[in-house]
């Protein structure tokens, strides 16, 4: 066993930062995520791995110093919780148009507009449908434990990386603040200037060599046709990513006969109303979306021959059941339950809406 | 002798007073007739080439007329949302403490939609260099007012002049700049001259020296023209730029510590 620890959600992606090789975060305080930015001022990695610390002066700010980092082939960061996420749109976008990767953390809480600091998961259509302008993706992943706030931002790095794109972790105020045991990653190094210019030479800004042509980070195209192209490229990306990496788990599906759909603290939940059905004898199981874009549609559909209803569990008024309905097609009942505006499900009442909008029905 | 052969004859090595800087590329310009970004650009590209410092400097460009800098000086460019750049060289100076970083910016990009990045990037002392470019008015967008638009200017949201009562004061960001801690020299320039542009080119090289120092933020003010969005010829807009401008933005240094 590794260096395992008792720690808050918020705390651990801030560890984890340091322990993957991030070379700047940079924030701006809110409830209930502000231990993120804390722990790194109390960890002091510019002193350890030489990781820039930034306390910026708002969302926008930190999202568009994300743009300049991110412009220079570093691992850049920043987090935040829903009312910063929305501000942060109009840099997400651009680091989208302008294909730098790039890792944000959203630490849900309810809403609309100031709404409570209590956790929720109302930003799904924000975080997979774009949130900002123009047609794009954000590579969205949903830890629903603290151990996955560390396994995520290794992973959240990884893929941006590889698909030149920026990356969300979709977590809620609940696993944020939960403590929990988790295994810690092993120290990676930063990149070494050498190796930026391996993996990102082409296109970084880091200063133009009199070997190359300068580089440009920009989401600017002003003539329509290679806007255009430039937008089927984005298209392809954005097919490759549900071609390759698709991630869920499945849990009591094999005999299930009714389904819960969640992720993150809904599926915790869901997951010991799977238990107490069984305990009552209802063959349910619980498909996990862990990357919400791409979203686990075929694994979705492949239940479709053995189940009779599926239950969207979220803790909204209802947004992940649209991309379920798409999956299903209208084949079997689909419906939602949520509870929000800071409310958390008992199983209970998780079990209680299968029984009653699902099995009774 | 011919007029080309006796033109052949002046142009050669011994007799070359003037060379177009190398790092100015040679992509057609879309700055319109009498605008004052062409020789701005031409400035700072001339002194990064004096200073050699092509390989080592990351400029960030603006949304504004000068948007399309990146095309005309040959060093790595970031393109920044309107008024952000001073964020985004915040993080690239603060990942590449070695490097020149400098922004680029409209006076509708700098004092308007960025006033809180520029202020804070300031107040920080971030090692960087600033270009704020004054011209009085939303050249891109079609000449609207912009936060340094003169009392009575007429543009395209002031039809009938700028009204102080209806539209705010005429905004003097420079001085403010001036008052915080983290700038180190914050002086305001023009490029209506030659003797202008070569004050100004020593103005810039001073910065780009400050960087070297790390002595923190330097800031250059440009009062420049904007002929399309005035309604003037060139011409016209210089003597307006004189008249008016000069005056409300009296040019010198205002903070060189
Ligand atoms: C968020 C956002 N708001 C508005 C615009 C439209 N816009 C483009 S340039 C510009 C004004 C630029 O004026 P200034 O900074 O003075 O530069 P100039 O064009 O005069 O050089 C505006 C409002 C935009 N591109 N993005």
């Amino acid at each position: 066993m590794g260096d395992v620890r008792l720690m808050k959600g918020n705390e651990v992606i801030a560890e984890a930062a340091i322990r993957c090789g991030c070379d700047g975060y940079f924030g701006y305080p809110i409830t209930p995520q502000s231990e993120v930015m804390e722990t790194l001022m109390a960890r002091q990695p510019w002193e350890q791995t030489g990781m820039v610390v930034l306390q910026a002066e708002s969302e926008v700010a930190a999202i568009n110093m994300v743009y300049g980092g991110a412009s220079c082939g570093k691992k850049i960061m920043t987090s935040s919780s829903s009312p910063g996420i929305s501000l942060k749109q109009e840099g997400i976008t651009y680091l989208a148009g302008a294909e730098l990767p790039a890792l944000v953390v959203n630490v849900v809480r309810a809403g609309p507009g100031l709404g409570t600091i209590q956790p929720a998961q109302s930003d799904y259509f924000q975080s997979v449908k774009g949130g900002g302008h123009g047609d794009y993706k954000l590579i969205v992943l949903a830890p629903a434990s603290v151990q996955e706030m560390n396994d995520f931002v290794g992973l959240g790095f990884e893929l941006a990386f590889k698909y030149r794109n920026p990356a969300l972790i979709l977590s809620d105020g609940a696993i944020g603040q939960m403590m929990e045991k988790v295994e810690l990653s092993d120290y990676k190094p930063r990149w070494t200037d050498e190796e930026i210019q391996e993996i990102s030479g082409s296109w970084a800004t880091t200063g133009k060599k009199s070997d190359r042509e300068r580089n440009i980070s920009t989401s600017l195209d002003l003539d329509s046709a290679r806007q255009e192209q430039f937008n089927h490229k984005l298209q392809a990306k954005y097919r490759a990513m549900e071609e390759n990496e698709v991630r869920f788990e499945k849990i009591n599906c094999d005999d299930a006969e009714y389904l819960f759909i969640a992720y993150g603290s809904s599926a915790r939940i869901s997951q010991k109303a799977v238990e107490l059905g069984r305990e009552k004898g209802i063959k349910i199981g619980l498909i996990r979306p862990i990357t919400l874009f791409p979203y686990p549609t075929k694994a979705i559909q492949e239940m479709l021959g053995q189940v009779k209803g599926i239950l969207s569990v979220e803790m909204s008024a209802g947004q992940m059941v649209e991309d379920v309905r798409l999956a299903v097609n209208g084949k079997v009942p689909v419906e939602h339950f949520g509870r929000y505006g800071g409310i958390i499900p008992t199983p209970e009442e998780v079990l209680e809406a299968l029984e009653q909008k699902i099995i009774g029905k | 002798m011919t007029a080309t052969t006796e033109i052949n004859k002046i142009i050669n090595e011994d007799n070359l007073v003037y060379k177009k800087t190398n790092l100015l590329l040679d992509n057609e310009m879309h700055y319109c007739p009498g605008c004052t970004h062409g020789v701005i650009h031409k400035v700072i590209a001339e002194v990064i080439d004096e200073m050699d410092i092509q390989n080592e400097t990351i400029g960030v460009s603006p949304v504004g007329c000068s948007v399309l800098a990146y095309n005309y000086i040959d060093i790595d460019w970031q393109e920044a949302a309107h008024g952000r750049a001073p964020a985004l060289a915040t993080a690239t100076s603060r990942l590449m403490p070695e490097k020149y970083v400098f922004t680029y910016q409209g006076d509708g990009d700098l004092a308007s939609i960025g006033c809180a990045e520029i202020i804070h990037a300031c107040n920080r002392g971030e090692n960087i260099v600033v270009f704020f470019v004054n011209n009085a008015i939303y050249g891109m967008t079609g000449g609207q007012m912009a936060p340094t638009t003169l009392e009575g200017q007429v543009t395209a949201t002031t039809p009938y002049g700028r009204n102080t009562a209806l539209n705010g004061h005429t905004m003097k960001i420079t001085e403010m700049i001036a008052l915080l801690p983290g700038t180190r020299y914050v002086t305001r320039q023009s490029a209506e001259t030659p003797a202008a542009v070569r004050k100004l080119k020593k103005a810039v090289r001073k910065a780009f020296e400050n960087t070297t120092e790390k002595k923190g933020l330097s800031f250059i003010e440009i009062v420049g023209t904007c002929s399309s969005g005035w309604k003037l010829t060139p011409t016209q807009s210089n003597e307006w730029m004189k008249e008016n401008m000069f005056p409300f933005y009296q040019l010198g240094t205002l903070k060189d510590e």
